[in-house]
């Protein structure tokens, strides 16, 4: 299935994209999956998401499933059918502003 | 004909200026990583193509760039810097143990003959080291280990390792500075550490003469005189004249000793320069003007610089890698400001003008001397 994936500004960039990302992924469909998968197609953004060694989200960064904040969910958790199925991105966000 | 070439780091991105021997126009690059804090640039003394940048913020982390084309092009390479086993506990700012964290690089020194090695200084306070041109990193970790790291404190700015000065003949020994640790010496290329604070002293911790605890700002030697090293502390510039083991003061007659930046003439050993800061609760320049000192005796004596450089109103700091020096002949000075501003000077410091001003806050400056 096609996972797709939005990036904050700075990580698009960094990653050279300049729209969502698409990955292929097999279920189930859960945060760490994506961002396995993510971050094997572009080994850059390893650590800028998640910390290096920990793999725990860095704190001024958020995951949304369509509009449902899942950053508090365990990483192994399914996400939402929607998001698995493609039809909702999988949001990175970064936290606002702040200098 | 020579040229010179300026990393500066900023809060929000990289610029690379650029001119001739004469040094009179510039050409300024950048910025690169647009919007990021870079907290350090440097190139390797033995291919001035090659040149290291720590990238980071505090949403997104830490990235290494490396740039194989004098800064034109940049590369991202490993960012993987992980304490060697458990890391244990530092002291926290209220006194109680901390769990040592990683936060960013402060600080990229190249190795002075291999451009694939290059050392990084980090918070929590710790030494890296790359042998693959920042593909890898390993920790130095006899430093942070060897005995006296837990009762390391960070300062106001976070327990950083922010200075690493290597010897220029004896690769096994090197300097390196903490805040708000102090200094610290090996001789056996990083396996086994000392402190080197003695004759430090600083009345703000609760033994002023402690062998750890003191604000060391920052560090600077002449390669043709290694032994002796200078320092600018929070108070007090320093000088030792046997590697490090020892300290004594040369403040003299400045009008304030207390700064971040210190460094030494590319020609003359004895002759060095700090930007006085009013004090540490005010980081600006005494009444707002600007002023590079200079000591032409190693310390005590000094004289103020101020042809071209704002007098008035400029209440700004010069952040502790903002002062770099070139080896033409006469040798050129660099100054970075927290206001944005990039400061040269041709003649040894007698006159400056701006080179580039309106950047972000500037948080490093360092020069490549090209051929």
């Amino acid at each position: 299935m096609v996972i797709r994936v939005r990036l904050p500004a700075h990580l698009r960039k960094l990653a050279q994209v300049t729209d969502e990302v698409e990955l292929e992924l097999e279920a189930p469909v859960t945060v760490a999956a994506v961002l396995d998968a993510l971050e094997t197609v572009y080994p850059v953004l390893r650590g800028t998401i998640r910390e290096r060694g920990t793999l725990e989200r860095r704190a001024f960064v958020r995951y949304f499933a369509g509009e449902q904040d899942v950053s508090h969910d365990p990483p192994d958790a399914p996400l939402p059918a929607a998001v698995a199925a493609g039809q909702e991105p999988f949001h990175v966000v970064g936290a606002l502003a702040g200098g | 004909m020579s040229g010179v070439r300026v990393l500066v780091g900023t809060q929000k991105g990289a610029f690379v200026l650029t001119s001739d021997g004469g040094r009179d126009t510039w050409e300024v690059d950048g910025p690169h990583f647009g919007g990021w804090e870079i907290y350090h640039m440097a190139g390797s003394p033995v291919d001035p193509d090659r040149i290291y940048a720590s990238q980071s913020t505090s949403w997104f982390g830490q990235l290494i760039q490396r740039s194989d084309d004098g800064g034109r092009n940049w590369d991202p390479v490993g960012n993987e810097l992980l304490y060697d086993g458990v890391p244990g506990t530092h002291q926290w700012y209220d006194g109680t143990p901390h769990p040592w964290e990683f936060a960013r690089v402060w600080h990229l020194e190249p190795s002075l003959t291999d451009p694939d090695t290059v050392y990084a200084g980090i918070e929590d306070a710790a030494l890296f080291k790359s042998t693959d041109g920042g593909t890898s990193w390993s920790e130095l970790s006899g430093l942070r280990e060897h005995g006296t790291g837990s009762q390391w404190q960070p300062g106001a700015g976070g327990l950083c390792l922010h200075t690493i000065v290597q010897h220029p003949t004896d690769d096994q020994r090197m300097l390196v500075a903490i805040s708000a640790a102090g200094v610290f010496r090996t001789d056996d290329g990083g396996a086994s550490w000392r402190p080197a604070n003695t004759g430090l002293s600083s009345e703000v911790i609760p033994d002023p003469d402690a062998d750890v605890g003191h604000c060391v700002h920052k560090l600077a030697l002449h390669p043709s005189q290694p032994e002796t090293v200078f320092m600018q502390k929070h108070w007090d510039v320093m000088r030792s004249d046997d590697g490090g083991s020892s300290w004594t003061e040369v403040s003299g007659d400045l009008p304030t000793d207390f700064g971040f930046v210190i460094d030494v003439h590319a020609h003359q050993p004895e002759t060095v320069y700090v930007v006085p800061i009013k004090s540490d609760s005010e980081h600006y320049p005494i009444d707002g003007a600007l002023k590079v000192y200079r000591s032409r005796t190693g310390g005590h004596e000094w004289e103020p610089l101020t042809k071209g450089l704002p007098q008035d109103n400029a209440y700004v700091n010069v952040l502790r890698d903002c002062l770099a020096v070139d080896s033409l002949d006469p040798c050129g000075l660099y100054v970075g400001t927290t206001s944005g501003d990039v400061f040269g000077s041709a003649d040894e410091g007698e006159s400056w003008s701006p080179i580039v001003r309106g950047l972000p806050r500037v948080m490093s400056v360092e020069v490549q001397t090209l051929p």
